[in-house]
């Protein structure tokens, strides 16, 4: 676990940083700090609506669609492999980060390279996933989806359903859009230059929030 | 400044370059626990939709503490927070804290809403025990040619 300070070193007195990281990534965390707190707003005012509700859509009736299998059954099944391709994506950008302390610029293309192809894979599914619920009649505002419990449903369930996946969604955008810069600056051997890969382990813990938040975000629309 | 001071003062290039800290294993460990823990919950989901074997909200309940044991698996070791300084790790947790209290709140609020509308507004309080017709929405997104 974390390491303690040792008895009688002065951490705070100067010429040393006392959280022993570089600075950029310290301000790292704690922009995904504010961050965090954004989604959790998101989240929570989710969950007050479905409290306030006398029922909700039963999730494995509305995700249970596959591409290319048509009219069969699956439920959840599709987003299970979101997830999956998610969480491999953190694996090798942990792998590509690992390759930046080891200064070997071509394991860190490769792994930043498989990186952004998860993060790519992930958006293509969400895509389907939005068009596919757009084709049933599902978008702000309308909510084909009756209740689990047989009664009229509110357009609250697609509404938070859109905004909040839709704000996971733009923040992969955009961590994939890191990522690419980041493959780039590599390949162009600029942190060759500086002499260390510390930039590929900021992008990384960007791109490990955005995995976090879609734990969050898969138990509170997928599971409850 | 004096001449320990400036070659104590930390630059960009002393950090990441720790190849002792990483640990190729301590990853796909991790990975495997997420992965393990992702299936079980489908699984579990799964049994629930189709027997209906126990109460929901204890279903809920393991849904929330396998949530936040994959959460503490991802920060701890892919951002790698259970390895950095514990002044650090502080300044991250404490203010997360402040979740339980917003939870427990907005909640609280959330059921009072619920509960002062079934009380108080018979309009909604008639839409909550009215059945409506299942719609069929497959059959829109076949006549637009789109699926």
């Amino acid at each position: 676990m974390a390491h303690t300070v040792p008895v009688g070193q002065k951490w705070w007195s100067g010429g040393r940083s006392p959280f022993n990281v570089e600075y950029g990534k310290l301000m790292m965390w704690y922009f995904l700090m504010s961050d965090a707190f954004t989604f959790g707003a998101f989240l929570i005012s989710y969950g007050t609506i479905r409290f306030s509700s006398s029922s909700w859509p039963n999730p494995n009736e509305v995700f249970r669609s596959f591409p290319v299998i048509g009219e069969m059954s699956v439920p959840l099944a599709f987003v299970s492999l979101m997830t999956f391709i998610l969480i491999m994506s953190s694996v090798t950008m942990v792998m590509a980060v690992g390759a930046g302390q080891a200064q070997d610029k071509k394991a860190v293309i490769k792994w930043m390279f498989l990186t952004i192809l998860g993060g790519l894979a992930f958006l293509g599914c969400q895509a389907w996933e939005w068009t596919h619920l757009h084709s049933e009649g599902a978008w702000w505002g309308r909510n084909p989806f009756m209740n689990i419990d047989g009664t009229q449903s509110s357009t609250n369930f697609t509404n938070f359903f859109f905004t909040i996946t839709g704000f996971h969604g733009f923040h992969v955008f955009s961590g994939v859009i890191i990522n690419i810069i980041m493959l780039i600056k590599t390949w162009r051997g600029d942190f060759e230059r500086t002499g260390h890969y510390l930039m590929i382990e900021k992008a990384g813990l960007y791109w490990h929030f955005v995995d976090l938040v879609w734990v969050f975000v898969f138990t509170c629309f997928y599971l409850l | 400044m004096n001449e320990h001071m400036s070659s104590a003062s930390p630059s960009s290039a002393d950090f990441g370059k720790d190849k002792s800290s990483f640990d190729t294993k301590a990853i796909w460990r991790t990975f495997w626990i997420l992965l393990g823990i992702t299936v079980f919950e489908l699984i579990i989901a799964i049994i629930y939709y189709e027997t209906h074997f126990f109460p929901k909200h204890i279903l809920n309940g393991v849904f929330v503490i396998m949530t936040l044991a994959k959460a503490f698996f991802i920060v701890a070791e892919f951002m790698h927070l259970g390895h950095e300084i514990k002044n650090l790790v502080m300044t991250i947790a404490i203010p997360a804290c402040l979740f339980i209290w917003f939870l427990i709140a907005f909640m609280w609020d959330g059921s009072s809403y619920h509960e002062l509308r079934m009380r108080y507004d018979k309009y909604q309080y008639e839409q909550s025990k009215t059945k409506v017709k299942p719609v069929e929405h497959k059959e829109e997104g076949k006549k637009q040619g789109v699926e």
